[in-house]
């Protein structure tokens, strides 16, 4: 014997359409959940993509040769990007001089200074430098450096290089500094150390890892940077002379073979573009071990 | 005077008496590392007004020849010295939009798979990986599209269009591989990470009372998800896309590599074009005489110009959201 079942909007719905709200509604929370794996899925693939080319691509073209040998003249085999591996080792060495200095001293004062309108100013500005996109600064350092100095040279892509480097070291350096509590500040000062002693040796020296990883991902970053060494280093096929020269870089000379006509010139690109990405992969790596559980936001 | 303000005073010049060579020693150092790094502050503010400065400078002859009808006319001919940078402004416009129409959707859906939906285990790998789609190089993305995405578009992507929605002027002409719509998939592809590292943010720091009082009230996780999270979210996650527009807008090799580069507007997605940034790269180290050179600095001058105001929006809107979470 069924008993008979009350009439609700539910069971009236069941009747009409064959199926409960409640069913729809679940069946619309999987599906939406679906896409929302679908989606991060998405989000990842094209890296994948891009690490699967590179390597494949990039790994016949890397030999001894690569690291040692200046470019071939087209036609000839063999060949190789020493010149401009050398010259971006070279640049974004001395752009790591200039900027890492500039970018740790400013955390810091964002850090323990960091009240009032001034240091209000210039956090903002610090945040809107991270955001200027990287060809006008190559086109600022044309205008101050190319044209006063009547040339390319490896020095004006350094400092365009350091420009770009400053705010995220400094970025980084105030979030870590930051996380250091006040009552180590007090205790340093209550022991009669001065505070630029205090901030030097205690707080900056205790958060030495996670600064370091600041610079690491800013070199990273600079490493890879194109735009801004267009109309600043230039590029060269050969060696250069001396740093007031136009420099070849391994981001510019992957650009110019890319969009050459010729297929050797190509594996090369592959093959930088892979010690390219090998470079930014395992700095994010060390990074990342290097913060974990530290708690440090990320500068963005 | 009143007698405790006497000690007091007492008490202090003793100190200060004492041990007056010390202590001012003390004060100097101190003075002189905060004045240190203060003037590397004023260096920073100094170096960006003369940014500012000096990209109008280079500018100015350009906008002295042409005035503002330099931005509204399409012209580029650097042979009959005309110059006019609408297309470049049309194609930066044109690119973004395809970027963002494409990275919304999944940068926000795998923003809400960290914070909502992914196991414990699986959260670290893919937030490395997102991370990293942010730290791979633009000319590595370049080098990649025009090997191989822009062939894929061309082969499969733009014959699919064009037979669905031929119709559409947005879909006409014939595939090439290169063009708008393919700038505007590598686009989209790099500043997802941007905006799905900030709309991450946004969605941990609503607090679970909200999910669980939905859940509670009998909704599914998908109604929780909605109601709970992209509805209190969707300011944050505005602020989020804003941003990730000012990453688009300033892009450079990436779009220079596939976007083919020619100062044309038209409707069709499948045409080449040219974005401002794009043209600067492509041009700037060959220009040839000074009236050339001006007209791109006053693109770039635009192009800064805009992406400044862009990312102070973002910012704003950024900042406003985290300071009233935390309040």
């Amino acid at each position: 014997m069924v008993a008979a079942t009350p009439l609700t909007v539910t069971t009236a719905v069941k009747q009409e359409f064959g199926f409960r709200v409640s069913d729809f509604r679940r069946f619309r929370s999987t599906a939406m959940l679906a896409t929302i794996w679908g989606f991060s899925l998405a989000a990842i693939i094209p890296l994948l993509f891009v690490f699967y080319f590179v390597t494949s691509k990039g790994v016949g073209g890397l030999n001894w040769d690569f690291f040692t040998a200046l470019p071939a003249p087209v036609g000839q085999e063999g060949g190789g990007m020493a010149n401009a591996i050398w010259g971006s080792l070279m640049i974004v060495g001395m752009a790591a001089c200039i900027g890492v200095p500039v970018g740790v001293l400013t955390g810091v004062f964002l850090s323990e200074f960091g009240e009032g309108k001034f240091a209000a100013t210039l956090r903002f500005t610090v945040d809107l430098m991270t955001s200027v996109p990287s060809i006008i600064l190559g086109l600022f350092i044309y205008t101050i450096l190319v044209v006063p100095m009547n040339g390319f040279s490896a020095y004006a892509g350094a400092v365009a290089l350091a420009v770009i480097m400053f705010p995220i070291v400094a970025k980084t350096t105030e979030e870590v500094l930051k996380l250091i509590p006040d009552h180590i500040r007090e205790a340093g000062l209550a022991l009669g150390i001065p505070r630029w002693k205090v901030i030097i040796s205690i707080v900056l020296k205790g958060s030495v890892g996670p600064v370091a990883t600041g610079v690491i991902l800013a070199v990273a970053r600079v490493m890879g940077e194109t735009a801004p060494l267009l109309f600043t280093a230039f590029g060269n096929s050969f060696w250069s002379e001396s740093p007031s020269q136009p420099t070849a870089t391994l981001p510019v000379a992957i650009y110019q073979y890319a969009i050459s006509p010729f297929k050797q010139w190509h594996e090369q690109a592959w093959a930088g573009a892979l010690v390219l990405v090998m470079i930014v992969f395992f700095a994010n790596l060390i990074t990342r071990v290097i913060m974990r559980g530290s708690g440090v936001k990320r500068s963005r | 005077m009143d007698s405790f303000s006497k000690i007091q005073m007492t008490v202090l010049s003793m100190f200060s008496t004492n041990g007056r060579g010390r202590r001012r020693e003390i004060h100097f150092a101190d003075r002189v590392f905060y004045y240190l790094l203060k003037a590397i502050g004023v260096g920073i503010l100094l170096l960006c007004a003369s940014l500012i400065i000096f990209l109008y400078k280079a500018a100015e002859p350009a906008i002295a020849e042409f005035g503002w009808d330099f931005f509204i006319t399409n012209e580029w001919d650097p042979e009959a010295q005309e110059y006019g940078a609408l297309a470049f402004i049309w194609g930066t416009v044109v690119s973004s939009f395809i970027a963002l129409l494409i990275s919304v959707p999944v940068s926000v859906g795998a923003a809400l798979f960290l914070t909502e939906l992914s196991p414990k285990w699986l959260k670290a790998p893919v937030g490395f990986l997102v991370e990293m789609l942010a730290a791979i190089p633009s000319v590595v993305y370049g080098l990649w599209g025009i090997f191989l995405l822009a062939p894929f578009v061309r082969d499969y992507i733009q014959p699919i269009l064009g037979n669905g929605f031929g119709f559409l002027p947005f879909f006409q002409g014939p595939p090439l591989g290169v063009g708008m719509l393919t700038a505007g998939i590598i686009l989209a592809i790099m500043i997802t990470p941007t905006i799905t590292a900030i709309s991450r943010e946004v969605f941990r720091s609503i607090p679970d009372l909200l999910r669980e009082g939905a859940l509670a009230l009998g909704a599914t996780r998908w109604e929780m998800i909605k109601v709970a999270v992209l509805k209190t979210g969707v300011s944050g996650i505005v602020g989020a896309v804003i941003l990730g527009l000012g990453r688009a807008l300033g892009e450079t090799m990436a779009v220079a590599m596939v976007i083919g580069n020619r100062a044309e507007i038209s409707l069709s997605v499948f045409e080449p074009a040219a974005t401002m940034a794009s043209v600067i790269a492509n041009e700037y180290a060959e220009a040839n005489d000074d009236i050339d050179l001006a007209s791109l600095a006053a693109v770039g001058f635009a192009l800064f110009f805009v992406s400044l105001i862009i990312n102070t929006i973002a910012r704003f809107i950024i900042w406003r959201v985290e300071s009233k979470s935390k309040g």
